[in-house]
């Protein structure tokens, strides 16, 4: 068992255009910033992305928006991020935004073979159309189904051989879900270590769901909104 | 005369009891930690994956790891918890969190409400907003009651896409408290100097006024 790549640009080999990828974190917290910077180098397109949000302009997704990379996100907010906003309204970009809870739940169902979920979520709104709905005990959910993506992409605090992964705090987020979701799921971590290494009670991730992993570098873990208070 | 922004937040947090768990939203909502009474237990969630954030941290102690769902910098209190964001939304939709205030455009008097969407305007999503009112068994809209344009924003109807169907409990507006019931709006509580007739003209919904509307106490 070899899962341990050198870096993002050869973990993320296989993705192509036209991939349906799926990207951990919530804002810029806890996202793949090694894996992202492939992406824009390895230069694919027609992506579909599954991410709670879509970056900044000059960060996160939004470097792949820059570069035109994406064909369709899938979201449930996707403000703060000017270029996407210009390719929504030019039509050069398909979103669909989703509940978030709905979205976290759609990944934990694929992660845990289960083909879809009742949520409340979104009844009696424009996201139930179209949409089955059941009743239990006196009130309506919606059927949504799990996700299928060709590759989820993931980033935790410390990770082993093996490809058990821990997360660090609110980085935590969508991660674990994606990572138990993809068909082929890539994780980078800031601090590989041997497997054995890491505390198995710890264990975020089961090593199961993870096919490659690799130690990244040079984490920017930019700040989107810097709020702080004074000493008294 | 009408609340203050800050004002509506301590308002709403005469309706925080001990040992609650409660969901902030952002804007006004999140004022409301502000004006937890001292002694008083109150966890606070964000659906990012935290129980127990704490205030903004002090210059030079931000952490990038740690935010709250607003993408703010933030702390944590003794006794916090992270977990991902499908057991932050199951807490949430298995009615664990006690009391979830959020702010909203509009609310209709069956207690609808619309907080996401603007036809024609760049739409930035639901966030967690959806989740949240459909499974919240306990939710305060803060708002103001009418919009720039003095329009009311308690209708009969959401003209705004809905956020969620017959899901809102109570109210807390610059002029009013209110309950949403089943014959409409009821009015609970007036701003101090605000009279009663000034909350009718301002409400378009179906208003339910009975005895006498005492001032709002903090």
């Amino acid at each position: 068992m070899n899962k341990v790549y050198k870096n993002a640009a050869e973990a993320i080999t296989g993705i192509r255009n036209g991939s349906v990828i799926m990207l951990g974190g919530f804002g810029l917290c806890g996202i793949p910033e090694n894996c992202i910077t492939a992406l824009v180098e390895a230069g694919v397109k027609e992506l579909t992305c599954i991410s709670n949000n879509a970056g900044v302009d000059d960060f996160g997704i939004g470097l792949m928006l820059q570069r035109k990379q994406v064909k369709k996100m899938i979201s449930s907010y996707v403000g703060e991020n000017a270029e996407f906003e210009r390719q929504l309204l030019s039509g050069e970009l398909e979103v669909e935004l989703i509940p978030q809870g709905t979205l976290a739940t759609r990944c934990m169902a694929a992660g845990y073979g289960m083909p879809a979920v009742f949520t409340p979520a979104g009844v009696g709104t424009e996201v139930a159309t179209g949409k089955e709905t059941r009743i239990f005990n006196n009130k309506e959910y919606l059927l949504e189904y799990a996700f299928d993506a060709d590759f989820a992409i993931v980033k935790a605090w410390k990770g082993d051989t093996h490809g058990n992964l821990i997360y660090k705090e609110t980085a935590r987020n969508f991660n674990p879900l994606m990572a138990m979701a993809g068909k082929i799921t890539i994780a980078e971590v800031e601090e590989l270590v041997p497997a054995g290494e890491l505390d198995p009670n710890q264990v975020h991730t089961p090593g199961i769901y993870v096919h490659r992993i690799f130690q990244g570098t040079g984490y920017e873990k930019r700040i989107e909104q810097r709020t702080v208070r004074k000493r008294s | 005369m009408s609340l203050t922004k800050e004002q509506i937040a301590q308002r709403i947090a005469k309706e925080l009891q001990d040992g609650y768990y409660v969901n902030l939203g952002i804007g006004i909502p999140t004022l409301v930690a502000n004006y937890i009474p001292q002694g008083m237990n109150v966890v606070l969630q964000s659906e990012n994956g935290l129980l127990g954030m704490g205030p903004f941290p002090f210059e030079g102690e931000e952490d990038p790891d740690l935010i709250n769902a607003g993408k703010q910098t933030i702390t944590t209190v003794p006794g916090s918890a992270f977990f991902d964001s499908a057991m932050s939304f199951g807490m949430i939709r298995a009615g664990k969190v006690d009391l979830t205030v959020l702010g909203a455009m509009e609310v209709s008097d069956q207690g609808d409400i619309a907080n996401w969407k603007i036809p024609g305007k760049m739409v930035k999503g639901m966030g967690g907003a959806m989740d949240l009112v459909a499974s919240a068994k306990n939710i305060i809209v803060a708002m103001m009651h009418t919009n720039p344009k003095g329009e009311s924003k308690l209708l009969p109807e959401c003209t705004l896409p809905l956020t969620g169907k017959r899901c809102i409990k109570k109210i807390v507006t610059e002029i009013a408290v209110l309950d949403v019931t089943d014959r409409g709006f009821k009015l609970l509580e007036r701003a101090p100097g605000v009279s009663v007739e000034e909350i009718v003209s301002k409400t378009a919904g179906k208003l339910v006024v009975e005895g006498e509307i005492p001032e709002m106490t903090f």
